[in-house]
């Protein structure tokens, strides 16, 4: 069974890398992005046992920094 | 005598210049503890956390060392009241465990920083600091690539008024958030810091403001 965990900088937490990609989008010459932040996807293959709430808690004890980002889990099928 | 022991993790590369400045400075027996090793000798007077790159910072700077075996025992001993002090890495690697609050994110200017930056003496009354003067100017180097310091403004507000910044930086070097180099926890056993006073405890280095602070810890644990 695989499950997507997406995590995002919070709203408010400068993206520095996010600025860049979005500099290197214009400077490709793209137009009218309005703004870039750049997160990461992990993905986890796991027995159907593990439950909602341990994915949970492997994202806030490790995968997120709860200070700086959130997450969102997506099970896949 | 003294007694300090520095951790060592996959990847870290200030720990030599660490144990060198401790032993120096303060002529602690300093022993090195490996990251797996879930007990740390007994009767310490200091545990050092250095620089570099712990488990090739993956996932997050110090992310990984954060919850490595002996970084239990670290939160255990710094709850007991064991000074504890990270350099760079080390700064990461608190953050990440939770002994101090807030998160490194990267420079804000994306790039890498190497150079001898400018610190102004916030706190001279910690014993980290004692042997500073107050708003005292030095010169420490930084090397880092996540220095930039977040937390959000009500945790910015109550370090600040707990006077619990140690340094700020003089200039901007990196995008932190009021230009903080180095925080106390609120018991004030506890230091990150993001500059390298290991790498300036004598001339030869090219200076040697970074050797008070460890000739501060003797005077207030000795």
């Amino acid at each position: 069974m695989k499950t997507r965990v997406f995590v995002t900088l919070k709203n408010g937490v400068l993206d520095p890398q996010g600025k860049a990609i979005h500099h290197a989008l214009e400077g490709l010459g793209f137009t009218g992005v309005n703004d870039v932040r750049a997160g990461r996807l992990i993905e986890i293959d796991h027995e159907p046992g593990v439950s909602k709430a341990d994915l949970e808690a492997m994202c806030s004890k490790l995968l997120a920094n709860m200070v700086i980002e959130n997450f969102e889990i997506e099970q896949a099928a | 005598m003294m007694k300090a022991a520095v951790i060592q993790f996959p990847g870290s590369n200030c720990d030599r210049d660490m144990a060198v400045a401790i032993r120096d400075v303060t002529g602690a027996d300093t022993s090195m503890v490996w990251h797996r090793d879930s007990q740390l000798p007994t009767g310490l007077d200091l545990i050092a956390i250095p620089g570099g790159f712990s488990y090739g910072d993956y996932l997050r700077s110090g992310a990984m060392a954060a919850r490595s075996p002996v970084m239990q025992a670290v939160v255990e001993a710094a709850g007991r009241g064991v000074p504890v002090l990270g350099v760079c890495n080390g700064f990461q690697i608190l953050t990440e465990a939770g002994l101090l609050p807030g998160a490194l994110m990267r420079n804000a200017g994306i790039r890498f920083v190497c150079r001898a930056v400018k610190l102004k003496v916030e706190n001279s009354q910690s014993i980290f600091t004692s042997q500073y003067d107050a708003d005292e100017e030095i010169t420490i180097p930084v090397a880092h690539h996540d220095g930039n310091y977040f937390a959000d403004d009500a945790t910015l507000d109550q370090i600040e008024g707990d006077g619990r910044i140690a340094f700020r930086y003089a200039e901007n070097v990196n995008g932190s958030a009021r230009n903080i180099a180095g925080i106390l926890n609120d018991a004030g056993n506890v230091l990150g810091m993001m500059p390298h006073p290991e790498r300036m405890i004598e001339a030869v280095q090219g200076g040697s403001d970074g050797r008070r602070l460890f000739e501060g810890l003797i005077r207030e644990l000795a």
